[in-house]
């Protein structure tokens, strides 16, 4: 089962939140602010990051930067104001994605599912490493390499490629993408999408305002290609 | 089951045409008086310009024409009288002679020579041809019958004007004794054209200085008008846009007369109606802070209430009876409180304008389909659908899906199945645009006419006795405001076959662009 690291400095909802996870068979470790979460994950080693947005002393966007700097350790951020402002600035940061609070613990679940679940595996007949550009996709090993150099990419970067890259020149909408990257069955937030290709086109692209791999189809979508 | 919380209103178009009739009405009354009150000032200057001008213009003329005229017939009636009396006379006439002497003293006229007449009885002798003139009246015969001084007369005829004297004359008098007429009396007549002349003169000089004066009297009137008339046109200008709603207009007030009183009066009702109105916003501010404050504060709590009513759901079947009634109901009444926190917050956001619209094309069946998959409204009892495919519409999707679930619920709640939804796109050759229509119509009993108006108000209670309903009672009130960030209208209405009919109208040309 996943190990859980919860960051968040109010006792009742850490609390609430850990007891609801511990009980589906997570393996959740709290702490209340940043500085105490962060000094937790070379300890705890976690699959995934809970991360409150709102915190005393480094906040939640300060914690999920240092994070992103060394490690694509899933992020999922805990927004308590759900304010545009705050989600756009937390995905910019490099969240997988986001939880407004309240929430069930079966939406929790749900999302840290969603983020952990691999990409499915390729079908039969299709090479491990594809080469698209100079763009090396390795899909056993889930790997990125540009010109040979291995790309660091977090996991909501990672699945976006994979599933965008196995259907060159195929548009997939917003939606569809939120559906098959994020899992999320409703009309979820098309921002999710936007600004993961943003972060996606950064590590990958030449000249991100001019992208050659992700292309974006005004009034569609994405896609992948052509090259 | 009876409606008992409807809510909606007709999405009205906010503007009223008649606000800007009234506007439109007033500026036209304000410019009529204007132009009115300033022709009145003007005219009114002129005339009292005209009348001054006039009466002394009058008075000098009748002062100066009596000055040129009794001169004359001073000089004129004093000079006759000396030559009458210089008259050495031997009764009875010679008429030859006297003939001769009356055109010598008509020669030493003064100061112009004149005609000479005589009348003694019913002789009449003349310095001229004619032994009598037109000109001498009854009346100066009369008068000189009685004024042994003589006197003297002004006459017009045939276009000429004359002065005519007449001295009766006299019987050397005795010393002590009086005169006595000899029956003789010498008439002098002498035309008065120089003077005329003069006199014309003077119209004419007075006319040529008076037209002339009044015209440049026009200017300060013109300019006394435009001093009283520009503050009334400040007055006016303000008073408009205070009208307008910009309530910091003031007018700069000049001098102490009754129109800077005026002024100044405006000044401080504006000044007024500014600070209560900044007290009513502020007020109005503070409320939507506070309720958005509480629904912050409330979600934390909520927040690890929510996470462990599972914990409390799957236990309760190990707890006693009361033990269980009373955990499920907390863990029952504490999803329902996230969901109304969660509206309120969401109206909260909707009254601080921080609502942002984030759309993409979507196909819009499609995206009805999923809403109503999502929530599990899937069985034809329950919800009926007409959606023509290949629609394709600039949306927010989150947004649209909200409206959808909320009008579909609330059908479901408060009407009978099945539920009808139906999408449909209008052009409208009006103005040439193009709208999204999606209608949810339910089998209900419908909405009651007095209720109709208010079913999009925020927890409208159509029966105030009962309290509360499935919903958080902002549903509608969201509904109407993510409709209207669209730029769209909702409106609720009963349907020709009874059942509630909700609505929702989106433009397909509009929107913000985010892709």
């Amino acid at each position: 089962m996943p190990r859980v690291l919860l960051i968040e400095d109010d006792p009742s909802v850490r609390e609430g939140v850990e007891l609801g996870l511990r009980r589906r068979g997570h393996e959740v470790r709290g702490a209340a602010t940043g500085e105490a979460g962060l000094a937790l994950l070379g300890e705890f080693r976690p699959d995934l990051l809970l991360l409150d947005l709102m915190l005393p002393g480094m906040n939640g966007v300060q914690v999920c930067r240092r994070v992103r700097e060394d490690s694509q350790l899933p992020i999922i951020m805990l927004t308590a104001r759900g304010d545009d402002f705050d989600v756009v600035v937390g995905l910019e940061a490099g969240a997988d994605d986001y939880i407004v609070k309240p929430a069930r613990t079966e939406v929790i679940e749900a999302r840290i599912r969603a983020v952990l679940r691999r990409i499915e595996e390729p079908g039969a007949g299709r090479p491990a490493v594809e080469f698209h550009g100079e763009l090396a996709i390795d899909r056993t090993g889930l790997a990125v390499a540009k010109s040979g150099v291995r790309v660091a990419l977090a996991p909501s970067e990672l699945k976006l490629l994979l599933h965008l890259s196995a259907a060159p020149e195929q548009v997939f909408s917003r939606q569809q993408l939120l559906e098959h990257v994020w899992e999320h069955s409703y009309h979820g937030d098309a921002r999710l999408v936007d600004a993961c290709v943003r972060r996606l086109r950064n590590k990958i692209e030449d000249v991100p305002g001019t992208p050659r791999y992700i292309q974006t189809l005004r009034g569609f979508g994405y896609r992948f290609g052509p090259l | 089951m009876s409606p008992r919380r409807r809510r909606a209103a007709e999405a009205a178009p906010l503007t009223r045409p008649g606000a800007d009739r009234g506007f439109g009405g007033l500026r036209r009354r304000v410019r009529s008086a204007r132009s009115g009150l300033r022709t009145r000032l003007v005219v009114a200057f002129l005339l009292v310009a005209a009348l001054s001008c006039g009466t002394t213009a009058a008075l000098t003329y009748r002062a100066a024409r009596n000055a040129i005229l009794e001169q004359t017939q001073d000089t004129a009636v004093s000079h006759f009288r000396d030559q009458i009396q210089g008259l050495d006379l031997q009764l009875p006439v010679d008429p030859n002679s006297f003939q001769l002497r009356l055109q010598q003293i008509a020669r030493q006229g003064k100061p112009r020579p004149w005609r000479v007449y005589a009348e003694y009885g019913s002789m009449r002798l003349s310095s001229s041809t004619s032994p009598t003139s037109s000109v001498i009246t009854s009346e100066l015969r009369r008068a000189a019958r009685g004024a042994p001084r003589g006197s003297f007369q002004r006459v017009v005829g045939g276009g000429h004007s004359y002065l005519t004297v007449a001295v009766p004359a006299v019987f050397a008098p005795a010393p002590g004794a009086e005169a006595r007429p000899t029956g003789l009396v010498l008439y002098a007549v002498m035309e008065l054209d120089a003077e005329d002349a003069n006199i014309r003169a003077m119209v004419v000089a007075a006319r040529d200085g008076a037209l002339p004066a009044l015209a440049v009297a026009l200017i300060p009137a013109l300019l006394a008008a435009r001093s009283v008339l520009r503050p009334v046109r400040d007055l006016r200008r303000a008073a408009h846009h205070v009208g307008e709603g910009r309530l910091d207009t003031r007018i700069q007030v000049k001098g102490g007369d009754e129109l800077a009183d005026l002024a100044r009066t405006f000044n401080a009702s504006a000044a007024a109606l500014e600070h209560s109105v900044a007290e009513l916003r502020a007020a109005e501010a503070r409320a939507r802070q506070f309720a958005s404050d509480v629904s912050h504060e409330l979600r934390t709590p909520l927040a690890g209430m929510l996470a462990v009513t599972e914990v409390l759901d799957e236990d309760a079947a190990h707890l006693d009876p009361d033990t269980a009634a009373a955990v499920r109901l907390i863990s029952a009444e504490t999803g329902k409180l996230a969901v109304l926190v969660e509206d309120l917050m969401e109206i909260s956001r909707f009254d601080a304008r921080a609502a942002g619209l984030h759309t993409d094309e979507v196909d819009v069946a499609e995206t009805i389909r999923r809403t109503l998959l999502s929530r599990h409204w899937t069985d034809p009892a329950q919800v009926v659908t007409e959606l023509p495919t290949g629609i394709r519409a600039r949306l927010d999707p989150r947004r649209f899906d909200v409206v959808v679930a909320n009008l579909v619920g609330n059908a479901l709640r408060h009407g009978r199945p099945p539920v009808t939804v139906r999408l449909t796109t209008e052009f409208r050759a009006a103005d040439l645009s193009s709208w999204l229509v999606t209608e949810v119509a339910d089998r209900g009993p419908g909405i009651a006419p007095d209720v109709l108006p208010h079913v999009f108000d925020r927890f409208y209670k159509a029966d105030r006795a009962r309290t509360r309903s499935a919903g958080s009672g902002l549903g509608l009130a969201i509904t109407l405001e993510n409709v209207r960030l669209h730029g769209g209208t909702v409106r609720a209405a009963n349907g020709p076959s009874g059942g509630a009919v909700f609505t929702v109208e989106i433009p397909l040309t509009g929107g913000e662009d985010t892709a």
